[in-house]
């Protein structure tokens, strides 16, 4: 029983990072009917951009002598990140999908993936192959509670995951923006007419989006302080299934699909080998989608490619 | 008189007109004996060639390799190239312009089987001696020919059929170990299966039976995508697909029996050239005779509107799912030559790595188009061969090229165009009316 707690805690954990980045291809795509196929790699970007905003911080901190606390420095980098890693997704927004807006949807998720590429590449040439170590920026503690060991970093990564969830949704509902997004992702042709320009909307989506991811980056970066230019690669297909597994274009069910997704993965790695995971994992979401083709929360509208 | 367009701008002024004239009133055979005639070159005064325009020795692949490498080699490299391929090509093209027409206008006459054996033997001679010169070439060509193979099976999916298919590196790797299997199994004395069960000298007569197992392993794998993935339209084979990879290569990982995480090693040496060469001429010739059957129509007509395809009474589903295992057989035969190229499969070389430059192939060359595919896989392997002295960048240089391309055109290079070999090898001047 203990141990079943345990998984859930784990599960917890590793769900939120699916479910952040899950949200930004599921936003996109409720938007451009598009998948950033780019959209691992900007997590990858994020968590190095989180590296170099905490590195900076640090360095501030030992130049000046400002006793800046841990957890400031954690928001600080935390929001730093966001800023800018959403001019990367602002910028694959522009070079990548707004001039194949027309074109057949195959091209673009090409474009995406080259730039996937580029950015993984870019990474190694700039930095080269060696791992970088993220700092660890708040001081580790466990606390018990019956035979579950739980850290606090594990409580702060899937609070702050469901905080910003939250404010997201708040966002989406509540704010003119979010009314805008809503908008047009109900209809994609009328809603330019109303005065609401798809060249500032889409955009504004990506920036959510990478945004969103360059969080998961830095939360991933404290679970796991080992960064390379391929993280993305691993944890962004997944996420992508999670958002299908959710439902195209549905916010809420990418957040539960992507948390599922951890559960599937941690739990699998605790009743079988670990090595089957992915076979497992992907057997059941198999599974999921054929007899749920739209996913949790998709609407069965039919999307006819335009090639 | 009547004098036809294309000979009459032979006796037009300016460079362009004329150099135009030229090309296009030498037959695709003239093009061939050229080819020969520089390879002839190269084969025999190449060395002493490449000494005394001071180069170490011959340039590989035209030069392009060691010439980022060392640009102090830049001049020898051009004055090679000029005099081992650009004279001899042209003196030969020139010299035998009207035989070669002749020759043309005789074949364009027999049944199209025997004029595509001729020129396809006369290009195969070219190539091997071509490929005889460094064994790095010969690599390079047989991995470009299972490149076309690849690219064409996952155009008939993704270019004639309209659909979003992420396996191809799955079923490759299917069809890679299939082949792998039963050739280590029944005719090599391995660790893995221990002693051959069959004597070693049937090995190359049966090694189109394993690659066409191969095929049919894939073949397979693909039916199990298509029965459910069919039912909606859309994304939705995408991620079926995607997933499938992911299973196929994690599946692989961990059957111990064919060597899990570790691959297997040590295949004999079936895919010869002309092999290799072999598979892939009737890997083209099936597909674009598939393509431009009824029911490569129907496909069309199901890409462009499903609803009205069923209406005109074609079985869009069946289409669908006979289409897709077709793409998937080849892509499956393609594996199998590449694990007996290599010598070498780990599940490693199936993931993402792969379908990014499968797909780079395919959207390069341009969709729904043979000619397209093979333009594609040749021209993105010859540039990630070339480009390899810069290492990583490459991995910059091909996605930018890539992204240029998708801005520009969206549906590739040459894309929606029939591969018509009749066409191809016709006689390009009427003899007598000059």
């Amino acid at each position: 029983m203990d141990l079943f707690l345990q998984n859930i805690v784990n599960g917890l954990q590793w769900g939120s990072f699916y479910a952040l980045i899950a949200l930004g291809y599921s936003m996109v795509y409720s938007i451009l009917m598009l998948f950033n196929f780019a959209h691992g790699d900007v997590f990858m970007v994020g968590s190095y951009i989180g590296f170099g905003v905490a590195t900076a911080l640090l360095g501030f901190v030992a130049l000046t002598g400002i006793p800046l606390p841990g957890w400031l420095i954690l928001i600080l980098t935390i929001l730093f990140s966001m800023f800018f890693t959403s001019f990367v997704g602002m910028f694959i927004e522009r070079v990548g999908y707004r001039p194949l807006r027309d074109a057949p949807r195959a091209s673009a998720a090409i474009t995406g993936l080259m730039i996937g590429i580029i950015l993984e590449t870019g990474n190694l040439a700039i930095l080269g192959a060696r791992r970088l170590s993220f700092p660890q920026l708040i001081e580790s503690a466990t606390y018990q509670f019956g035979g579950v060991y739980v850290t606090n970093k594990k409580i702060l990564i899937v609070g702050v995951s469901l905080g910003l969830m939250y404010l997201l949704h708040r966002f989406i509902q509540k704010s003119k923006w979010g009314m805008a997004m809503r908008a047009m992702s109900f209809d994609f042709q009328a809603v330019p007419l109303m005065g609401i320009s798809i060249n500032k909307i889409a955009p504004l989506t990506f920036a959510i989006g990478s945004a969103l991811a360059a969080a998961a980056g830095i939360l991933y970066g404290l679970a796991y302080p080992v960064l390379d230019p391929y993280m993305g690669i691993l944890l962004g297909w997944k996420a992508f299934v999670a958002a299908i597994l959710g439902g195209r274009g549905s916010i809420l069910g990418a957040a539960l699909a992507g948390f599922l997704m951890g559960f599937i993965e941690i739990f699998v790695a605790w009743i079988f080998p670990s090595t089957l995971r992915d076979v497992i994992a992907y057997s059941i979401i198999l599974l999921i989608l054929t007899f749920r083709p739209h996913g949790f929360f998709g609407q069965a509208h039919s999307t006819q490619l335009r090639l | 008189m009547d004098i036809p367009d294309h000979i009459s701008q032979l006796h037009k002024k300016g460079f362009k007109a004329r150099l135009q004239g030229f090309v296009t009133t030498v037959p695709l055979i003239g093009w061939f004996l050229g080819f020969l005639g520089a390879v002839l070159v190269e084969y025999s005064l190449g060395d002493l060639i490449s000494y005394y325009l001071g180069l170490p020795k011959i340039p590989v692949l035209f030069g392009l390799l060691s010439v980022l490498k060392k640009p102090l080699l830049i001049p020898g490299t051009i004055g090679y190239l000029i005099l081992v391929y650009g004279l001899p090509i042209l003196l030969i093209v020139k010299s035998l312009q009207k035989p070669a027409n002749k020759l043309a206008g005789f074949l364009d006459k027999r049944p199209v089987t025997v004029a595509a054996l001729v020129h396809l033997g006369l290009f195969y001679g070219a190539l091997h001696l071509w490929a005889d010169m460094s064994d790095y070439r010969l690599l390079v060509l047989k991995l470009t020919m299972i490149a076309v193979m690849l690219t064409l099976s996952i155009n008939v999916i993704n270019g004639y059929m309209g659909e979003f298919s992420c396996s191809h590196p799955g079923f490759m790797a299917l069809g890679a170990y299939t082949a792998s299997t039963i050739t280590l199994l029944l005719f090599a004395n391995d660790k893995q299966f221990g002693d051959a069960l069959l004597p070693e000298a049937l090995g190359l007569y049966f090694f189109p039976l394993a690659l066409i197992a191969g095929g049919i392993a894939a073949a397979l794998g693909a039916l199990v995508i298509a029965i459910p993935s069919f039912r909606t339209r859309g994304d939705y084979l995408a991620i079926i697909s995607l997933a499938f990879l992911f299973i196929v290569k994690s599946l692989i990982e961990n059957l111990e029996f064919v060597g899990g995480p570790r691959g297997m090693s040590s295949q004999p040496h079936y895919s010869t050239l002309p092999m290799v060469f072999i598979v892939m001429v009737l890997c083209i010739w099936i597909i674009n005779n598939f393509v431009r059957s009824t029911m490569g129509k129907a496909l069309n007509a199901v890409r462009d509107n499903e609803l009205a395809a069923e209406a005109m009474t074609v079985n869009t589903r069946k289409t669908k799912i006979i289409t897709f295992m077709f793409g998937a057989f080849w892509a499956g035969v393609a594996g199998g030559l590449f694990a007996h190229v290599l010598r070498y499969v780990n599940p490693g070389s199936f993931g993402i790595q792969r379908l990014a430059e499968i797909l780079a192939m395919v959207y390069f060359g341009g969709l729904n188009s043979v000619t397209g595919s093979i333009v594609g896989a040749v021209s993105i392997n010859i540039l990630s061969e070339a480009l390899r002295p810069l290492e990583i960048y490459k991995w910059i240089i091909i996605p930018l090229l890539l992204i240029l391309v998708m801005l520009f055109r969206p549906t590739g290079l040459i894309a929606f165009t029939e591969f018509k070999p009749k066409e191809l090898m016709k006689p390009r001047q009427q003899l007598g009316e000059e």
